[in-house]
């Protein structure tokens, strides 16, 4: 199951020299753009691990590109994305964030329902990733 | 075969203007300008080569600036990044200055973050290492130095579209550095040595600050200033451009001092004029005590 999330949830995904130039886009607005990844991939899960930190002074997308691309080697079977924050005053928030590398296979997602008082069912997402530990969810 | 508008790719490419200011703001250095003129004429055929299909391998851009202090290097370097910029071989045509501090760590694992950090913050413009020779220590061999280089020398050659990098320094030490850093010297496609200032292009520049800042010598100033560069250029420690520069600062903190405690009204005409007596109080003509600038 594709995992879709973030500003570009709704296209296939982006190739590179698509990439750069939302970073690119991304620069031309003072946002400050970092790179992050996770192995969790319930789409309330807010804590992505960081790659580095955000990088405030890069002035070209190929800064960024490298780290995306370091990012990619560490972690072949992880999700990244980059994100462009704009910490203007009065808005102080993520502006863009997409997805830029997903693992080789997804498993998906189950849904359980759980009786509740009532006959009230309450309903829940399992990852079926997540039955394993952190780090070893996608087979490296 | 049609015929091709060079002409028109010079228009485009903004670069004249930037010429002019070489030719307008920085005095002498002729043999500077006419190199940077040949290299841009270099970069402006194979931008047109490219652009109607005849195979060019990208040029190598990576430079190395050598010369005494105040010759010019960074002035350069700063042109040398919107000329590039102008004909699109960088993307952004900004200059990054660092010198061993921002690239070497001071402890195992420091380098490499720190040297990344700076060609990140490079990339998309030209990063200018001034005195790289401090690099490399032969003398000490654990010296993270090594790292830094080998960094470096691995974005020169993969990133090239990326990133311009120019090297500066003193010309023998340069030569040195380049001896035992073979991989420097046959990645750098431009060397151009700066040549020591005349006295007579010393001048020409000092005037040219003071007209910058709305100064002006009177006849006798001017004399003086020439007797005290010749006296200044004899002495060790001396450094072009830069020299002139404080020497041209402390005459008018003279002049201020001189003006204040005169008190009073003065003429408009007083607070731009240098007097003799403000550079004739300078140390130099003193004695010949070595080695400052006053």
């Amino acid at each position: 199951m594709r995992i879709t999330q973030g500003t570009f949830s709704y296209l296939p995904d982006l190739t590179d020299e698509q990439i750069k130039a939302q970073v690119q886009y991304c620069l031309d607005n003072e946002w400050a753009v970092s790179v992050e990844y996770t192995d969790d991939p319930h789409p309330r899960n807010a804590y992505w691990d960081m790659w580095g930190l955000p990088m405030f002074d890069a002035k070209d997308p190929a800064a960024i590109m490298l780290e995306v691309n370091a990012c990619r080697k560490a972690f072949p079977n992880h999700y990244v994305k980059v994100n462009g924050y704009d910490r203007r005053y009065g808005r102080q928030t993520t502006a863009l964030s997409f997805l830029v590398n997903r693992p080789a296979e997804e498993p998906g997602f189950r849904l359980e329902r759980e009786e509740a008082q009532d006959r009230v069912v309450r309903y829940k997402l399992h990852a079926y990733a997540t039955e394993k530990p952190k780090g070893k969810r996608y087979g490296d | 075969m049609g015929l091709v508008d060079l002409d028109a790719a010079f228009r485009v490419s903004n670069i004249e203007q930037v010429f002019q200011e070489l030719d307008r703001e920085l005095v002498g250095l002729q043999p500077i300008k006419t190199r940077i003129k040949e290299i841009a004429a270099l970069l402006l055929v194979a931008r047109v080569r490219e652009e109607r299909g005849l195979v060019t391998e990208r040029p190598t851009l990576h430079m190395s600036f050598t010369g005494r202090p105040g010759t010019g290097k960074t002035t350069v370097a700063m042109r040398m990044a919107r000329i590039l910029h102008g004909l699109g071989y960088v993307r952004k045509g900004h200059l990054v200055v660092a010198t061993r501090d921002d690239l070497v760590g001071q402890y195992v694992g420091h380098t490499a973050p720190k040297t990344k950090e700076t060609i990140k913050r490079a990339m998309g413009g030209v990063l200018f290492i001034d005195e790289a020779y401090y690099l490399y220590r032969p003398e000490n061999e654990r010296d993270y130095g090594q790292e830094a280089i080998e960094m470096l020398l691995q974005v020169m050659e993969n990133q090239r579209e990326d990133l311009v990098v120019i090297l500066a320094g003193y010309k023998d030490r340069m030569e040195t550095f380049f001896h035992s850093n073979p991989g420097f010297h046959s990645r750098i496609a431009h060397h151009l040595d700066f040549p020591d200032y005349a006295l007579q292009e010393l001048m020409a520049i000092a005037d040219l600050m003071l007209a910058q800042q709305h100064y002006s010598f009177d006849d006798e100033s001017r004399h003086a200033f020439r007797e005290y560069l010749e006296l200044r250029m004899a002495q060790p420690h001396f450094a072009n451009a830069r020299s002139v520069r404080n020497a041209v600062d402390r005459a008018k903190l003279r002049q201020a001092n001189r003006l204040v405690r005169q008190g009073g009204s003065v003429p408009e005409t007083e607070l731009a004029r240098l007097d003799s007596a403000d550079i004739r109080k300078s140390r130099v003509f003193k004695d010949g005590r070595e080695g400052q600038d006053g």
